[in-house]
């Protein structure tokens, strides 16, 4: 059991960190800290691959001289590296999405707590 | 894949390139809205024609036939691939025909909504969406569909959003919050998938799952991550109870917006769901692991509660979006029954629903400013008569969705049943009475709208009590007193101008009550197809 944690701690602390992340996203009332809780779950993902793509011992695969045949034994895998990358860039992109609309919000509602702004919004479509 | 590849099977790849060059384009024309809407509008007709082609050159083929588009030449398993079969095929060209009619149907909404700076953004969402709904349906690897997941996702807040009401950017938050989590969840189960397999495409996933799975080691790991890409695909097509975003989106965007939402954003992760079940799991994984028991359920409580909530709601493109609700329960209903012929109606019903619920929120748009931009139900009444083309569309849309034969919804309810019927005692029983009862939920908030649209207005005078209600006692709300003073604030206001039926408008109706009609009378050409692109799936 220890022995499990211990080599593992990793992939254990990520998906503590994808349930803090998620947690936040739902229930946080504040849609900044919503946000935050967005990168935090995004992370703990990339934290999780990254763990799981490196191997001890071995090297990221750029050969360092490049006179000797490269072996696949020698590195870790890549595909992660890259999944990772990709990841980065959608969540940046879809960061600056919701800041955005959070921007809107504020300058409309002049608060940033979601509920309030649901209720404002209620009390201004009338009928709805 | 030899060499001689025909030169049609390149058009998957290039729609979905052209579309993505069209949203960069665009920004070019960025003071010229109307150019930016032609642009749109070519992409489409052109990508809708160009899949058109492919799907009549893979079913020129006995039988059908399918094959996997390497991009770039790079082999499996470091290259991305492509997937093409008939029901791809098929999908993607009928996604492209309903795209450009819900834009021509909601056109003057859109340059009504939209602010005449912003139109160009509009179409360039739009060129964006249309290339992540057709990246869904073709790929064949799991990471590219999740980055299309997440540009559908962008794109689709986005065309909420655009009319830049309080009401409507509250609404895109909220889609946008539930959205991400719902992608959250499906990279994580990519991530866990791709740690158990240590691959991506479809194919090289299933190859290392089916003998992993036959060892019996990995069932809980297994399970997780279906759990987790299954939960997320759920949360996006809004799936009961994943459903709260779906009103507000779906109820307060521009019309061709709404359409464009509830006919096709809600069915690519539908479509990506089916493909992963048949080509990454197997439909016996499901079964097995009782996931599909799950699904099953989900899909039966979305079918109840979203035609209950529909009952409830005066606002009218809200109900139509509540019964957008409980359709998507239909379709996961389908998936849920674990057999081909439940997958078939599970299409048919996307397609169904894809040519119906459009057109719903056209017309409901058109009869919404004939009473002058009055969304309550009450206030419709008559309405179909200033506007008879929009109040035929609306009543042929309710028949279609409540299910009555002739119409598109009545076949696919058909093949739930014969699924259910070839499927065990427990899913006969429960699909048969959730059918029967979803029907009659249908018709109970489908019927008084159109009966309400197609009543005569009465002058002050006569609005004596007893003599119009009839439609009220259908109706069977408690709060007669709140209706009498909405009905009367409607009578009194009179649209300022009379609202003019544009000819796209026109277009748009006649074609989409066409292919109803069409999906609902000669259904057999197009069952064919799509059991022929299923049975090539797996």
């Amino acid at each position: 059991m220890w022995d499990y944690i211990l080599n593992h701690y990793y992939e254990i602390a990520a998906v503590i960190l994808f349930g803090i992340g998620f947690m936040n996203l739902l229930l946080q009332s504040n849609l900044i800290k919503k946000i935050v809780g967005l990168n935090i779950m995004d992370t703990a993902i990339y934290l999780f691959l990254a763990a799981r793509g490196f191997v001890f011992g071995r090297i990221a695969p750029v050969p360092a001289d490049v006179t000797v045949p490269a072996s696949a034994e020698t590195y870790i895998n890549p595909v992660p590296g890259g999944l990772v990358l990709t990841g980065i860039v959608v969540s940046v992109s879809v960061t600056a999405f919701s800041l955005a609309l959070v921007m809107r919000l504020y300058k409309k509602y002049h608060t940033l707590n979601l509920d309030e702004i649901l209720v404002l919004c209620k009390k201004e479509g009338g009928s709805d | 894949m030899d060499h001689m590849m025909p030169f049609v099977y390149n058009f998957p790849a290039f729609s979905i390139l052209m579309t993505l060059m069209a949203g960069m384009v665009t920004p070019f024309v960025r003071n010229h809205g109307k150019v930016a809407q032609k642009i749109n509008f070519a992409v489409i007709v052109v990508v809708g024609a160009m899949n058109a082609v492919l799907l009549g050159t893979l079913l020129s083929h006995d039988g059908g036939t399918s094959y996997t588009y390497m991009m770039g030449h790079f082999p499996a398993p470091w290259g991305n691939e492509l997937r093409a079969g008939p029901l791809e095929a098929l999908m993607a060209t009928l996604f492209c025909l309903v795209m450009a009619l819900s834009i021509l149907g909601g056109l003057t909404d859109i340059y009504n909504d939209v602010r005449p700076r912003k139109l160009y953004l509009y179409f360039l969402m739009q060129n964006l969406l249309l290339s992540s709904l057709l990246a869904l349906i073709y790929t064949n690897d799991l990471f590219t569909a999740y980055v299309f997941i997440e540009i559908n996702t962008i794109a689709a807040c986005a065309i909420v959003m655009i009319k830049d009401s309080g009401e409507t950017i509250v609404a895109t938050i909220r889609y946008l919050i539930m959205s991400l989590l719902g992608s959250g969840l499906f990279l994580f189960g990519v991530c866990i998938l791709y740690n158990m397999t240590g691959e991506l495409l479809f194919s090289s996933i299933q190859e290392v799952l089916v003998p992993l799975f036959k060892t019996g080691q990995y069932a809980i790991p297994l399970t997780v991550v279906m759990g987790l890409m299954i939960l997320g695909v759920a949360i996006k097509s809004a799936v009961y109870p994943f459903h709260s975003w779906l009103p507000g989106a779906h109820g307060s965007s521009t019309t061709s917006s709404s359409a464009i939402l509830s006919g096709l954003v809600l069915k690519g992760y539908l479509i990506l769901l089916i493909k992963m079940v048949y080509r990454m799991f197997t439909p016996e994984m499901l079964s097995t692991l009782h996931v599909n028991d799950v699904i099953l359920i989900f899909g039966i409580a979305g079918m109840m509660i979203g035609s209950l909530k529909a009952l409830k709601e005066r606002h009218i493109k809200r109900m139509i979006a509540y019964s957008s609700v409980a359709q998507i329960g239909y379709v996961f209903m389908g998936i849920g029954l674990g057999s081909d012929i439940g997958i078939l109606a599970a299409c048919y019903h996307i397609l169904a629903h894809a040519f119906t619920k459009p057109m719903l929120f056209c017309a409901a748009g058109n009869l919404v400013n004939h009473a002058g931009h009055n969304y309550q139900i009450k206030a419709l009444k008559g309405t179909a008569l200033k506007s008879p083309l929009a109040g035929i569309a609306f009543t042929v849309g309710s028949l279609s969705m409540i299910g009555i034969p002739l119409f598109a919804g009545f076949i696919p309810k058909l093949f739930f049943s014969t699924g259910a019927i070839e499927s065990d005692w427990f899913r006969l029983t429960v699909v048969l009475i959730a059918l029967a009862i979803s029907t009659v939920l249908n018709a109970l908030y489908y019927i008084p709208v159109c009966i309400n649209i197609w009543t005569p207005k009465q002058r002050k005078g006569e609005h004596a009590h007893g003599a119009h209600d009839a439609h009220e006692d259908a109706h069977g709300h408690g709060a007669e007193a709140d209706d009498d003073d909405e009905e009367e604030l409607a009578l009194h206001e009179e649209p300022h101008e009379k609202p003019r039926t544009s000819v796209s408008f026109v277009v748009s109706m006649v074609l989409l009550i066409a292919c109803n009609f069409a999906l609902g009378i000669c259904y057999q050409p197009l069952t064919d197809i799509l059991s022929a692109g299923i049975s090539l799936l797996g």
